[in-house]
């Protein structure tokens, strides 16, 4: 379904991740972090990146991928995005929701 | 947040066999990925899964397990239960699974709590030292339900 996130019409899954990261961009994310109650700092923002690269590289996303990022641990990744990191990260990111379960 | 009515996962893992701390440490880690609070009280044979010397060396049962499709008495025979979890950790390996002790500081990290069970510390004549450095403390069953302690909280006996 299409929906307007940050002035733009977007295409989103029924749980609100978006189809297409071509029509991403950091207003988008920033308005789908405040329906997620989050305020997007520039740490918040690396981690997105990083994210986003992940996916780009056909990486799987875990929460033991986060472990061995190197670039935040898993306790950081909670506080940052507290209530579900992965699923609620990636929703920011614009990239389809992990199919892992651990 | 999560739309779950669930919003606490009590877990008491009685049992040290693969199979079954596998089941408890996927449930809660998934529970937290969820936003759901998890905590894993190890009570008996559980123990086995935070001890330091022990928790590496678990086994999956390869006798009374009808599902491993061996006869019993094949099961039995010395090496059996050896080879048997070594082909399983293979394949969890695949599905990038962790080993005991990494899914532990996981878990630990997570924000899962891990307890002990008391009366079990007792009978196997435990000290804290012979623990994971993650243990949340030493408590009685009393204690444990006490954390079950908001709506939507639900016990799990594995």
């Amino acid at each position: 379904m299409e929906t307007l996130i940050a002035g733009e019409n977007v295409k989103v899954n029924e749980e609100g991740y978006l189809l297409d990261f071509s029509e991403w961009n950091r207003e988008v994310g920033e308005e789908i972090a405040s329906a997620e109650g989050i305020n997007m700092t520039p740490r918040h923002w690396e981690v997105i990146e990083w994210l986003q690269e992940q996916v780009k590289a056909d990486k799987a996303l875990s929460i033991r991928g986060i472990k061995k990022s190197g670039v935040l641990d898993i306790k950081e990744f909670y506080a940052l995005f507290p209530g579900g990191p992965l699923k609620i990260s990636t929703k920011i990111a614009g990239v389809p929701k992990p199919k892992s379960c651990i | 947040m999560s739309k779950s009515k669930v919003k606490k996962m009590l877990f008491i893992l009685s049992k040290a066999t693969i199979e079954n701390v596998y089941a408890g440490f996927v449930m809660a880690n998934g529970a937290r990925m969820e936003g759901i609070e998890a905590e894993i009280f190890f009570t008996f044979f559980g123990l086995e899964a935070i001890q330091k010397k022990k928790l590496n060396g678990l086994h999956v049962a390869t006798v009374g397990n009808p599902a491993m499709h061996i006869p019993t008495m094949v099961g039995g025979l010395p090496g059996m239960e050896a080879l048997a979890t070594k082909m399983m950790k293979k394949e969890m390996e695949k599905l990038d699974m962790p080993p005991v002790d990494e899914f532990l500081e996981i878990l630990s990290a997570s924000g899962v709590k891990l307890w002990a069970c008391k009366l079990a510390v007792d009978m196997f004549h435990l000290k804290e030292e012979d623990f994971i450095e993650d243990l949340d403390g030493i408590l009685t069953i009393g204690d444990f339900y006490n954390q079950a302690d908001m709506e939507g909280t639900q016990i799990i006996f594995i």
